[in-house]
């Protein structure tokens, strides 16, 4: 007994001390791809010893750090805007991890297959069709027996970037949206009630006949909620997964990958995707990241855009494409350490 | 006399250390809403629009909606938080009914906020949607009463332990002069007890309200945070700690952000008035 707990001591202190002694990493920002970057950051850990301490204290607060330089890397699910570059003091650069998706979860009774088009999805958000046996949802729908139950549209109350991918897309397909109500983290909603992150929209959904809303799609298939098959731009009715978000990011992309793939014109991609980035410093030289550290966080942004894209699909996220890596290898290919480039290039 | 003179000096200095605490909150709370301050003035406080994204805001359907709920519990917890005060200052003031009772009050004090949220949202919710189906309004079954409804749960113990020992500290020959002169029992707590112990009672009424006027988590899980001012006590709404709580962590606009802390600064300056007048209502029926 007592000689277990002497060694129990003793491992833990030599733990201890390994944990001070290596080098650490440190991160904040979104919160939609925190079980990804945490399985990663565990994986990494192990295979290198390199300890990665990611908070996920959202978005804004994430790029507010980086912007502050207390944390070496920020995560964002929205890119920054132009103008938001220029308040950085130095540039900084987009590398994307992996693609999400927002579905349209919803609650009816022996929970059919839903079909919708875009028209109709901003017509019900927008409070404009109030029942579910409206005519424009029974036409889409015609083996689907609908009941004349109120429609209830659930938001996030908590701003997010699962809100700012989905009012994006409303905005692509509907000028009205994009007059009245605009994108952003939060928004003015015109209609419906508001619940707190995505197990709080799903809770109410799954208690509420005839409630509507919009959940992230890892969240959707871990807790097996329906959701909407939608219709996108090429005119194909997609149902949200994996392979059909993957697609998604299946288009031309720009060099610097600040791109929004919602309403994508990829034939079987579903259109309400988007990527998740990680921000730094294209110069890491910036006063508080030693050579050392800055070799390792490119290391680690290395490992996760190749052997990290394995972990993606386990927990429902959509590995990046071909295509997509590419052009973040050129990215992180990019970053300098007092204006000479950290990977060797080839 | 040494160690007197060191004795009163830390009472000095920790007093005063939050007396300043107290001021730099206040300012650094003005600092940051300056912004906010500058480019809406006195509007913010009358206006109902709150769109982050046209970069509007006002604060009216927050400051409504905070109002409403923490009154409404506190009119919903009142005649129980009473009952048991009565009842374990004059009824029951030992022995293990007592002793079970009070520690059950106590104990609903220590359960975390968020639990209060969970068993709103998995009971609650349910019920109340199921009466609002009854009564023909839209079954959101979260909104302002469902709040109302956890909140005064939640601060019932407050006001009730406060009235408890309060009642318990009214002289024992004032009450048995009561009885010998025939009241009831009944009498003697209206007559008596009651006026002699309002002060006392009324401070922890208003601590309780100062609970339901500031609670966060709780409030924001059931009330529907509905950004728009609330028609009815069925309809939903939102607080004002708990739109700081939502949208704090991703307001990416400084403006977004400074208005946050705006609303912050104006809760912060209710409370202080709120508490401000309770003392005077307090200090009016002490009695001398």
């Amino acid at each position: 007994m007592f000689k277990n707990l002497i060694k129990i001591s003793v491992v833990s202190l030599f733990l201890f001390t390994k944990l001070f002694a290596g080098i650490e990493l440190l991160g904040a920002g979104a919160t939609f791809p925190y079980p990804l970057y945490s399985k990663m950051f565990d994986v990494y850990y192990k295979t290198y010893g390199i300890k990665v301490n990611y908070q996920s204290i959202g978005s804004g607060g994430g790029v507010r750090q980086l912007m502050e330089k207390t944390v070496d890397f920020g995560a964002s699910d929205a890119f920054l805007s132009d103008e938001e570059l220029k308040k950085f003091p130095n540039p900084v650069v987009h590398v994307p991890i992996t693609v999400g998706a927002v579905v349209i979860a919803y609650n009816l009774p022996g929970n059919p297959e839903l079909r919708l088009t875009p028209s109709v999805l901003v017509d019900i958000f927008m409070g404009k069709i109030k029942k579910w046996n409206d005519r424009r949802i029974k036409e889409l729908n015609p083996d689907v027996d609908l009941p004349g139950l109120e429609i209830i549209v659930v938001y996030r109350s908590d701003g997010s970037g699962t809100t700012f991918i989905f009012t994006d897309y409303l905005c692509k397909i509907s000028d009205e949206w994009k007059k009245k109500i605009g994108k952003g983290k939060s928004v003015k909603w015109l209609t419906g009630i508001g619940a707190k992150g995505n197990e709080g929209v799903s809770a109410f959904i799954k208690q509420t006949p005839g409630a509507i809303g919009y959940i992230e799609l890892a969240y959707a298939l871990q807790n097996n909620i329906p959701f909407v098959l939608l219709k996108n731009k090429a005119g194909r009715f997609v149902k949200p997964s994996v392979k059909s978000v993957s697609l998604a990011a299946d288009i031309e992309l720009p060099n610097d990958m600040r791109i929004s793939l919602t309403n994508t014109s990829a034939e079987e991609g579903y259109p309400i995707s988007g990527f998740t980035w990680i921000i730094v410093y294209r110069n890491l030289y910036h006063g508080k990241l030693s050579y050392k550290k800055a070799k390792e966080l490119v290391k680690l942004l290395w490992w996760m855009i190749h052997d990290g894209q394995k972990y993606c699909e386990k927990l429902h996220y959509a590995p990046l494409s071909e295509k997509a890596v590419k052009k973040a290898e050129k990215i992180i290919r990019s970053i300098v350490y007092k204006g000479t480039p950290i990977l060797k290039q080839n | 006399m040494k160690k007197d003179k060191l004795f009163f000096s830390v009472l000095w200095i920790t007093g005063f250390l939050f007396v300043f605490l107290f001021i730099l909150i206040f300012f650094s709370l003005l600092k940051e809403s300056f912004l906010s301050i500058k480019s809406f003035g006195i509007s913010f406080l009358t206006s109902s629009e709150w769109d982050p994204v046209a970069e509007k805001f006002g604060m009216l359907p927050f400051l409504v909606g905070t109002l409403f709920t923490s009154f409404l519990s506190l009119l919903i917890s009142l005649p129980f938080s009473m009952a048991i005060a009565l009842f374990l200052g004059e009824y029951f003031k030992t022995g293990s009914i007592s002793k079970i009772l009070s520690y059950a009050t106590d104990l609903l004090a220590g359960i975390p906020s968020v639990i209060y949220g969970f068993w709103g949202i998995y009971l609650l919710v349910p019920i109340i949607r199921k009466l609002e189906m009854k009564i023909g309004v839209p079954p959101y079954g979260v909104g302002i009463l469902t709040a109302s409804l956890v909140l005064s749960v939640m601060i019932i113990p407050y006001a009730s332990s406060i009235a408890r020992e309060i009642i318990k500290l009214v002289p024992q020959d004032l009450v048995e002069a009561g009885y010998s002169l025939g009241s009831t029992r009944y009498e003697v707590i209206k007559k008596i007890i009651i006026p002699y112990s309002f002060s006392g009672i009324f401070a922890g009424i208003l601590l309780s309200f100062g609970r339901a006027f500031g609670e966060t988590m709780a409030v924001t899980m059931v009330i529907g945070n509905y950004n728009f001012l609330p028609k009815s006590i069925f309809s939903p709404g939102n607080t004002m700690a708990s739109v700081i709580a939502n949208e704090f962590t991703e307001a990416t606009k400084d403006i977004h952000l400074s208005s946050l802390i705006h609303i912050g600064l104006w809760l912060f300056v209710i409370t202080f008035f709120i508490n401000y007048l309770g003392n005077l209502v307090i200090k009016k029926y002490k009695v001398k």
